[in-house]
C-alpha cells in the first residue's frame, strides 16, 4: 500500500518533549541483556585461532592433537564452510573474511575455530592446532599498496572504472570519478590556488560491547541466534546464505547493543558460531576479546588525499578537486566512492571533480563507521578551505557562507538539493555565543562543516492495542540511539494517548517482516514513518469499532485527541469513546485491535552540520586539548531532543578522538601493535568539555513529521574543526590525523626551524 | 548536466550518470530513455546496456528532482524531472 509521506506541518503535543527513557532502569541496574548475557543448557564456548601473519599461505592445518583434548567437541576450518555463494563475489568475500580459505590476508584473520566445554579447554585447544604457514610479502599502507613493486594481494582484482579495462591484477580495486563543470577553466580563473596532501589513519568505532552471540542449530535445520547487531534481519540473510540454512528457519534476536556505529552491520564470527553448533549439535557461545575486536572486526579506512581549491579574491571558489586513496582492508569496498560523493557536498562549486581509488591492503576488512568515508575527505577540504581564507584575507566562516550549498545546488553526485540546512547552520554558528566568546591566551578556534546522506529502506512495524487500551509497538530497527522512546512518542502522538501507555520492543526476525539494518541514520526516519502509518491504520480500526458501539456509520466517526466522536445530524447526544473504552469492548466488536505497516521509506533528508572548536596547544608536549566545542546540526524535526543532542555529542566525541589520538599502528611485520584500549586511546569524559549543541529544524519534505536522520553527520566536521583550531592556536597547519602530541610537536619543531632559517 | 527537453519524443527522460555507473553506458554523462517509472527505466537500461547489470547488482539508487529512491521502483518519472542514477548508499 502506498502512503503519502509528505511533510504536513502537523502541530504536536507529544513530539519534542523530553520523556524518561524506557530502557534506563534496566541499563543502570545491569538487568539489560547484551550479547554476552545469554546462555543455554549445555552450551559450549567457541574460540577462534587467528593468523599471526599479515599475509601468508596456509599450507596445512593439523587439528589432530586439539581434537584429542578432553572437552573439545568440534574444530572447524574453511573445509567446514563450503562456498555456497554461487559466485556472488561480495558474499564470497564475507565468507572468506569470516574464515581464511588457503591464505591469511591480515594479522588476525581467522584460520580455525574450536568449540569446547569451557573457555580454558578451548584456549588449550587453540594452542594445540598446528598451522603451517608460508609467509608472503605484505603491504598495509594505502600509498605503498599502489606502488608498482607492491605485492598484489588478489589475482582476481582488476581495477574497475578504467577504460580500457586493465589486463593485469592490481591492489586498486576501483576508480570512481564524480563532479561537474570544467575544473581546468575554473583553476585558470582563480586568483589563489591551494593544494595539499592530507593523510588520516585507521580508526575503530570503539564500541564498548564486543561482538558476542549464542548460536543454536538443531538437527532438523532450524536455528536460533542471540547476537549484538545493528541488523538482525541482515545477519539472518547473510548467515543463512553462507551456511545453506532456510531463512525462515533461522531466528535471530538482537540483544541490547553496547554501541555499533556501523561495526555491527556486518557479520564476523557469527557464522562460525552457527557452524560449530551445527557440528556439535549443542549451543555455542562466542564473545570476542578486545584484541580480536581490533584485529578482526571492521575498522574504518586509512586514507591519503590530495585536495586542490582555487578561489577569487572575493572568496568565490572557482574550482576544486580531490584525488583520494582509501584502503578497504583485504577486500574491495565502496569507501573511496562514498568520499567522492561527500567531499564537496557542503558547497556550491560550479567546477569540481572528485576521484577515488579503493585500495586493497593486508588489514582487516573495513566496515562502515558513522558517515563512512566522509570525515576523511572533510578533513582535507575543511583544512584547505581555512588556508584559502587565510590567503585571501577573508573570515573562514564567511568564505564558507559565500560558497555554501543551498536548495537548488547540484550535489557532487548529481542530484539537485531540496531544502537543506548547511547555510542555516553556518549562520547559527556566527550568531552563537561560543563563536563570539573571547579566546583565552594560547587558545585557537576552528570551524568546519559536514554532510551525510542519510537513508531509509525496508521497514515494518506492528502496533497492538491491549484490552486495557495500552499499546505494544514492535519495531524491526535496533534501538541504537533512543528508538524505543521516539517510536513510543510517535505512536502516542498519533493515537492521542499518553507516552507512558506505549511500550516499544525490538522484534526478532520470526516476529516481523524484513527490516533493513539500522544504519545510515535511518532508524527514526524509517520506523517513525512506519509507526505513523501503523497508528493511522489502527485508528481506522478504532473508528470502525466505535461505529459499532455507537450504532452509526463509520463515516460519521472521527478520531480526535485520542477519542472517537460521532459527528453529524442526530449524533449530538452520543457519548465520546476513549481508546480505553473501545479497547475494553474489543471482544464484542470484532476481536483484537491492531495496526500494521510495511513501507519502503525513501526520500531521506540530507544531514548537514557546522561545528565550532576551541583548543589549547601545549607547545612543550604538543598536546592539543579541546577547551570548548559546539555542534550545530539540522535534525529536520527532533522527536526527543535529549536523544538528538546525545547523537550530536557522541558523534562529535568520536570525531575528536579520531582527530587527536586514535589510530591503528602497524609494525614493519604487518601486525597491529596497539590492539587494546590502553594503547588505542579513545577520549573519555575527562578528556572532553561538555559538548554544546544547537538543533536546527528544517523539515524534510519527504517525511510526515519532517524527520531527518541525525546519528552520523556530526562525526564529519571534527577533524577539520580541530585542525583549524590548532592552526589558530599554534600557528601550524597539520596534514596528518590524528593530530597526536608527537605529530603536533614535530610540526612545531619544523615551523621553528623554518622560522629560524628565514630569520637567519 | 541539467535536464533539457528532448525535442523528438516527449516520453523520453534524460538520465544523468555519475562515477562508475558511466562505464556501464560507454562513458556517457547522460542518456535518454523512454520510461515512465524507475522500474521501466532500469529495464530499458539493461536492454540497451547489458554491462549495466553488474552495476545494478552492486546497488544503485535513483534521484528524482533531488529525492533519492533506493528501493521504490514504482516511482513515476515525471516529464521534465531531473533524474540521476547514482550508487546505492548505506551507512554506519
Amino acid at each position: 500500500m502506498t502512503h503519502d509521506n509528505s511533510y504536513t506541518g502537523q502541530k504536536f503535543k507529544v513530539i519534542g518533549n523530553r520523556f524518561k527513557r524506557p530502557d534506563g532502569v534496566d541499563k543502570v541496574t545491569g538487568r539489560a541483556r547484551y550479547g554476552a548475557d545469554a546462555s543455554a543448557p549445555g552450551q559450549l564456548v567457541g574460540l577462534v585461532l587467528r593468523s599471526p601473519h599479515a599475509h601468508a599461505k596456509i599450507k596445512k592445518i593439523d587439528t589432530s592433537k586439539a581434537e584429542k583434548l578432553p572437552g573439545v567437541k568440534a574444530i572447524i576450518t574453511s573445509d567446514d564452510l563450503p562456498d555456497l555463494t554461487g559466485g556472488a563475489r561480495d558474499m564470497a568475500n564475507i565468507l572468506e573474511n569470516c574464515m581464511a580459505r588457503g591464505r591469511a590476508l591480515y594479522d588476525g584473520h581467522a584460520v580455525a575455530a574450536v568449540a569446547a566445554v569451557d573457555n580454558q579447554t578451548a584456549r588449550k585447544a587453540l594452542k594445540l592446532i598446528n598451522v603451517s604457514y608460508q609467509v608472503l610479502p605484505h603491504v598495509t599502507d594505502v600509498d605503498e599498496a599502489l606502488k608498482e613493486d607492491a605485492p598484489v594481494i588478489h589475482d582476481w582484482v582488476y581495477t574497475g572504472g578504467l577504460d580500457p579495462k586493465p589486463t593485469t591484477p592490481s591492489n586498486a580495486a576501483n576508480r570512481t570519478q564524480m563532479g561537474h563543470g570544467d575544473v581546468d577553466a575554473g583553476f585558470a580563473a582563480a586568483d589563489v590556488i591551494v593544494e595539499h596532501t592530507y593523510k588520516t589513519e585507521q580508526t575503530h568505532q570503539g564500541y564498548i560491547e564486543p561482538h558476542a552471540c549464542l548460536a543454536t542449530v538443531s538437527p532438523d535445520g532450524s536455528a536460533e541466534m542471540w547476537v549484538t547487531t545493528q541488523g538482525p534481519f541482515t545477519y539472518r540473510t547473510v548467515c543463512a546464505t553462507l551456511l545453506g540454512l532456510d531463512i525462515a528457519k533461522l531466528k535471530v534476536t538482537s540483544s541490547e547493543i553496547g554501541g555499533g556505529f556501523g561495526g555491527k552491520t556486518h557479520v564476523w564470527m557469527e557464522p562460525l558460531a552457527l557452524a560449530l553448533s551445527r557440528k556439535t549439535n549443542r549451543p555455542v557461545k562466542m564473545v570476542m576479546t578486545r584484541d580480536e575486536v581490533f584485529r578482526a572486526s571492521g575498522p574504518t579506512a586509512s586514507t591519503s588525499i590530495d585536495v586542490k581549491i582555487g578561489a577569487k579574491k572575493n572568496g568565490k571558489i572557482t574550482a576544486a578537486t580531490l584525488e583520494m586513496r582509501y584502503q578497504g582492508g583485504a577486500f574491495p569496498g565502496p569507501w573511496a566512492m562514498l568520499a567522492c560523493m561527500t567531499g564537496f557536498a557542503c558547497y556550491n562549486i560550479e567546477n569540481q571533480r572528485s576521484v577515488g581509488w579503493d585500495v586493497i591492503v593486508n588489514r582487516p576488512k573495513v566496515a562502515a563507521y558513522r558517515a563512512p568515508s566522509a570525515p576523511m575527505a572533510a578533513f582535507a577540504v575543511e583544512s584547505a578551505l581555512d588556508i584559502v581564507a587565510e590567503r585571501i584575507g577573508m573570515d573562514a566562516v564567511d568564505l564558507r557562507l559565500k560558497n555554501v550549498a543551498k536548495e537548488g545546488t547540484q550535489a557532487p553526485y548529481g542530484p539537485i538539493y531540496g531544502p537543506i540546512g548547511i547555510e542555516a547552520a553556518l549562520k547559527a554558528v556566527k550568531k552563537h555565543p561560543h563563536y563570539k566568546a573571547r579566546l583565552q591566551k594560547g587558545q585557537g578556534r576552528g570551524v568546519a562543516c559536514g554532510f551525510w546522506f542519510n537513508i531509509g529502506g525496508q521497514t515494518c512495524v506492528d502496533l497492538n492495542i491491549g484490552t486495557d487500551g495500552t499499546v505494544n509497538l514492535a519495531v524491526g530497527t535496533v534501538d541504537v540511539g533512543g528508538a524505543r522512546s521516539s517510536m513510543a512518542m510517535i505512536a502516542a502522538e498519533e493515537l492521542g494517548i499518553s507516552y507512558d501507555d506505549v511500550r516499544v520492543s525490538v522484534a526478532d526476525t520470526a516476529s516481523l517482516g524484513h527490516n533493513d539494518t539500522t544504519e545510515g541514520s535511518r532508524g527514526t526516519f524509517s520506523s517513525g514513518m512506519a509507526t505513523i502509518f501503523a497508528a493511522r491504520d489502527a485508528i481506522n480500526v478504532l473508528r470502525e469499532r466505535a461505529a459499532k458501539m455507537l450504532d452509526v456509520p463509520v463515516e460519521d466517526v472521527v478520531w480526535q485527541d485520542g477519542e472517537a466522536r460521532a459527528t453529524g445530524k442526530g449524533h449530538g447526544n452520543l457519548p465520546v469513546l476513549s481508546l480505553k473504552d473501545i479497547a475494553g469492548k474489543s471482544a464484542n466488536t470484532g476481536g483484537p485491535i491492531a495496526g500494521h505497516n510495511e513501507v519502503v521509506a525513501d526520500g531521506a533528508g540530507m544531514g548537514f552540520a557546522a561545528h565550532i572548536c576551541d583548543v589549547e596547544v601545549d607547545n612543550e608536549t604538543g598536546l592539543a586539548t579541546v577547551a570548548r566545542y559546539t555542534v550545530v546540526q539540522d535534525a529536520g524535526k527532533a522527536i526527543h531532543p535529549d536523544y538528538v543532542e546525545g547523537q550530536f555529542q557522541g558523534a562529535a566525541a568520536q570525531g575528536i578522538g579520531w582527530a587527536l589520538n586514535e589510530e591503528y599502528v602497524y609494525g614493519a611485520d604487518g601486525r597491529l601493535q596497539n590492539a587494546g584500549f590502553l594503547d588505542y586511546r579513545i577520549p573519555v569524559c575527562s578528556d572532553l568539555p561538555f559538548i554544546d549543541t544547537q538543533i536546527l529544524e528544517i523539515p524534510n519534505p519527504n517525511h510526515p513529521y519532517g524527520i531527518r536522520g541525525v546519528g552520523e553527520t556530526s562525526i564529519v566536521p571534527p577533524l577539520g574543526a580541530v585542525n583549524n583550531a590548532i592552526a589558530s592556536a599554534a600557528g601550524v597547519r597539520m596534514k596528518h590525523a590524528p593530530m597526536s602530541p608527537i605529530r603536533v610537536l614535530d610540526a612545531l619543531d619544523e615551523a621553528s626551524v623554518e622560522s629560524q632559517v628565514s630569520a637567519g | 548536466m541539467r535536464w533539457m527537453k528532448p525535442p523528438w519524443n516527449l516520453r523520453l527522460v534524460r538520465v544523468s550518470l555519475n562515477g562508475a555507473l558511466r562505464s556501464g553506458v560507454g562513458g556517457a554523462a547522460f542518456i535518454d530513455v523512454e520510461a515512465a517509472t524507475i522500474r521501466e527505466l532500469l529495464s530499458r537500461l539493461i536492454e540497451r546496456y547489458p554491462d549495466m547489470q553488474a552495476q545494478l547488482d552492486r546497488g544503485i539508487a535513483v534521484a528524482i528532482d533531488g529525492v533519492v529512491f533506493r528501493d521504490d521502483w514504482s516511482q513515476p518519472l515525471p516529464l521534465g524531472a531531473e533524474v540521476v542514477l547514482m550508487p546505492r548508499i548505506e551507512g554506519g
